[in-house]
C-alpha cells in the first residue's frame, strides 16, 4: 500500500467516523439525561434520509437541509413526549421496551410510506464536488465531515459547560429531585436533549447518505447500531467518549475494508463491544463516581 | 404566610405523615423536632412538592394551595430547601453548584457570590474544587450557600447541621439568625434540639407522623419530656 492510498484510507475511515460520531452523541446524551438507550435514534437518522429526499424535491438545498434539521427535530422531541414522558416513574426496562416499539414503528411506517425499496438519496451539489488536496482526492463532504464533526463538538462541550441550560442538563443527569428544587424544570430540560439528539442526528444523515446515495426503511438499523457500541466504548455518558468511539469505529471499519476483510467491517464493531466490555465496562471514559454519600 | 393543614403522606399503604398542621408566620424561625423517622423530611419534601400528600391534605402560602403545583413553580414563589443529605451536584465545581443556586435569577450574581463566600470562606478556598470530593461539613455548608443564592422568602433546612463540627454548628446557626434578621423565613428541622429551640420563635415536636406537642422555643426547652426525649437529660 502506497502512501497516498494509505492516507486516502485513513480520510475515508476519518470522515466515516465523523458521521458516527454525531449519531453516537445522540445515544450518549440521552443515556446521561433519562438513562435510557434510545433504541429509536437509529431510525430517527434514517427518517432524516427521507426527509431529505423529500425536501430536496421541492426546494434547493439551502431550504431543504434547514427543513430536515427541523422536522428531525420535531420528531426526535415528539417521541420522546408521546412514547418515553408517560413513563417517566415507570421502571427502566418499560421505557426500553418502548423504545424498541418506536424503533419498529418508525420502520415500518417507512415501509408503509416509501416502501422497502431503496431510494435515491439526493445529490448535493457542493458536497460531492471533487476535491484534491495534495495526493488525495475526494468529494469535499469527505474533507468537510470530521472538520464538521469537531466544530459541532466543539460548541456542544461549551453548551454544556458554559451556559446555563448545558448546567441545568448537567444537573438532571445527575438528581432529578435536587434539579427541580433549584427550579429547573425537568421535561424542558430532557425535551431539550433531545432536539440536540436529533439535530445531530440529522447533520449525520446528510453527511452519511450523501456518500451511500440510498435510504430504505432499515438504514439506521446498522449505524444505529454501530453507533450505540461507539458510545459504549466511549462509555456512555461521555461526549468525548462518543467522538473517539466513532472515530476509532470508521478507522476501525475503513481499515478492514482496504485490506480486503470487507466481509468482516461490520463484526468489528461487535468485536469493539466484547473487547471494550471484557477489558473496561464503563468504557473509556466511563462515569467515576465521585458522588460522597 | 406558610400554612400546613391537615397534611397527609402515604408511602405504599404506610402513612409517614398522619394530619399535621402548623404555620410558618413570615420572618419567623420555626423548627419542627422529632426522632428518626417522625416525618420531618417527608413535611418539608410536600411543601415543596416532592412528596405527594393524600387528598384532603392542605399548603398554602399566603392562602394559594401550592398541592399540585411542580416543584420548580413552588421554589419560584420564594420557597428553598436545602435538602437532606446536601445533595450537592458533584460533578460540578463550588461555584457552579453556588450559580446553580440562583438558576431562576437573571440578574447580576457577584455580589451574592460574594456574600455566601463572606459567610463560608472554606468555600471561597476550594471555589474551583469538584464538589463530589468536599468533605462532608463542606458540601453541607455548600448546601446552604446554594439554597441562600435564590433569596428565598422562606428558607427550609433538613438538619443543616448534621455532620458539622460543633463550632461550625455554631456558625450555622448564628448565620440563620443572621438571614432571618434580613426579614427571611426560616423553616428548620434539627436533631440539635438544644440549638434549635434556643433559635427559633416556635417549635413543633413531632412523633411518628403526629404533632405532639407545640410552643415557643424556650419553652418547649423547659418541658419536661422534650428534655427527656431531645435534649438528652433525666427527668428529675
Ligand atoms: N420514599 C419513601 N418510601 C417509603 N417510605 C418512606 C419514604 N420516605 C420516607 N419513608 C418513611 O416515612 C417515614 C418518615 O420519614 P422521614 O424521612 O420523613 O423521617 P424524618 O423525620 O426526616 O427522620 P430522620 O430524622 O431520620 O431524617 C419513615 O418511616 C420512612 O421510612
Ligand atoms: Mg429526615
Amino acid at each position: 500500500m502506497s502512501l497516498s492510498t494509505f492516507l486516502q484510507q485513513c480520510l475515508t475511515g476519518i470522515s466515516l467516523g465523523g458521521a458516527y460520531a454525531l449519531i453516537a452523541i445522540g445515544y450518549t446524551l440521552v443515556y446521561g439525561i433519562l438513562r435510557l438507550i434510545n433504541f429509536a435514534h437509529g431510525d430517527i437518522f434514517m427518517m432524516a434520509g427521507y426527509f431529505m429526499i423529500f425536501a430536496m424535491a421541492t426546494f434547493p438545498w439551502y431550504i431543504a437541509i434547514p427543513i430536515v434539521l427541523l422536522i428531525t427535530v420535531l420528531l426526535g422531541v415528539s417521541i420522546e413526549r408521546v412514547a418515553y414522558r408517560p413513563l417517566r416513574t415507570a421502571p427502566r426496562m418499560s421505557v426500553m421496551i418502548s423504545a424498541i416499539g418506536v424503533s419498529y414503528l418508525l420502520q415500518n411506517l417507512a415501509t408503509y410510506l416509501f416502501t422497502a425499496l431503496p431510494k435515491g438519496y439526493p445529490e448535493i451539489p457542493f458536497l460531492k464536488k471533487i476535491f484534491k488536496i495534495g495526493g488525495l482526492s475526494a468529494s469535499f463532504v469527505t474533507f468537510l465531515t470530521p472538520v464538521l464533526t469537531l466544530i459541532i463538538v466543539y460548541a456542544l462541550i461549551i453548551l454544556i459547560n458554559k451556559t446555563k441550560i448545558g448546567m441545568a442538563m448537567r444537573a438532571v443527569s445527575k438528581d432529578y429531585d435536587t434539579a427541580s428544587l433549584m427550579g429547573i424544570k425537568i421535561n424542558r430540560v430532557i425535551t431539550f436533549t433531545f432536539a440536540i439528539g436529533s439535530l445531530l442526528a440529522a447533520v449525520g444523515s446528510i453527511l452519511y447518505f450523501t456518500d451511500r446515495m440510498t435510504v430504505f426503511p432499515f438504514s439506521g438499523s446498522l449505524p444505529g447500531l454501530k453507533c450505540f457500541v461507539a458510545a459504549v466504548f466511549g462509555g456512555i455518558g461521555s461526549i468525548p467518549g462518543a467522538v473517539i468511539g466513532g472515530f476509532i469505529l470508521g478507522l476501525g471499519e475503513t481499515a478492514l475494508v482496504a485490506m480486503g476483510y470487507s466481509t468482516f467491517s461490520d463484526a468489528f464493531t461487535f468485536v469493539l463491544l466484547i473487547v471494550i466490555l471484557l477489558i473496561k465496562p464503563t468504557g473509556l471514559f466511563g462515569e467515576k463516581t465521585t458522588d460522597k454519600v | 404566610m406558610l400554612k400546613i393543614d391537615n397534611l397527609r403522606v402515604n408511602y405504599g399503604g404506610i402513612e409517614a405523615v398522619k394530619g399535621i398542621s402548623f404555620e410558618v408566620p413570615d420572618k419567623s424561625i420555626v423548627t419542627l423536632i422529632g426522632a428518626n423517622g417522625a416525618g420531618k423530611s417527608t413535611t418539608l419534601r410536600s411543601i415543596v412538592g416532592l412528596a405527594k400528600p393524600s387528598a384532603g391534605s392542605s399548603i398554602t402560602l399566603d392562602g394559594k394551595e401550592l398541592i399540585g403545583m411542580d416543584t420548580p413553580d413552588i421554589v419560584s414563589k420564594g420557597i428553598a430547601l436545602v435538602p437532606e443529605g446536601r445533595r450537592v451536584f458533584p460533578d460540578m465545581t463550588v461555584i457552579e453548584n453556588i450559580k446553580i443556586g440562583a438558576y431562576l435569577r437573571n440578574d447580576n450574581l457577584d455580589e451574592d457570590i460574594n456574600w455566601v463566600y463572606d459567610l463560608f470562606p472554606r468555600l471561597k478556598e476550594r471555589s474551583w474544587q469538584l464538589s463530589g470530593t468536599l468533605s462532608g461539613g463542606e458540601q453541607q455548608m455548600l448546601a446552604v450557600a446554594r439554597a441562600l443564592m435564590s433569596h428565598p422568602r422562606i428558607l427550609m433546612m433538613d438538619e443543616p447541621s448534621l455532620g458539622l463540627a460543633p463550632l461550625i454548628v455554631k456558625d450555622i446557626f448564628s448565620i440563620i439568625k443572621e438571614i432571618n434578621k434580613k426579614g427571611v423565613t426560616v423553616l428548620l428541622i434539627e436533631q440539635n434540639a438544644n440549638m434549635a429551640l434556643h433559635t427559633a420563635d416556635v417549635g413543633y415536636v413531632l412523633e411518628t407522623g403526629r404533632i405532639t406537642l407545640s410552643g415557643p422555643g424556650k419553652e418547649l426547652l423547659a418541658d419536661e419530656s422534650v428534655k427527656a426525649a431531645y435534649l438528652g437529660k433525666k427527668k428529675d
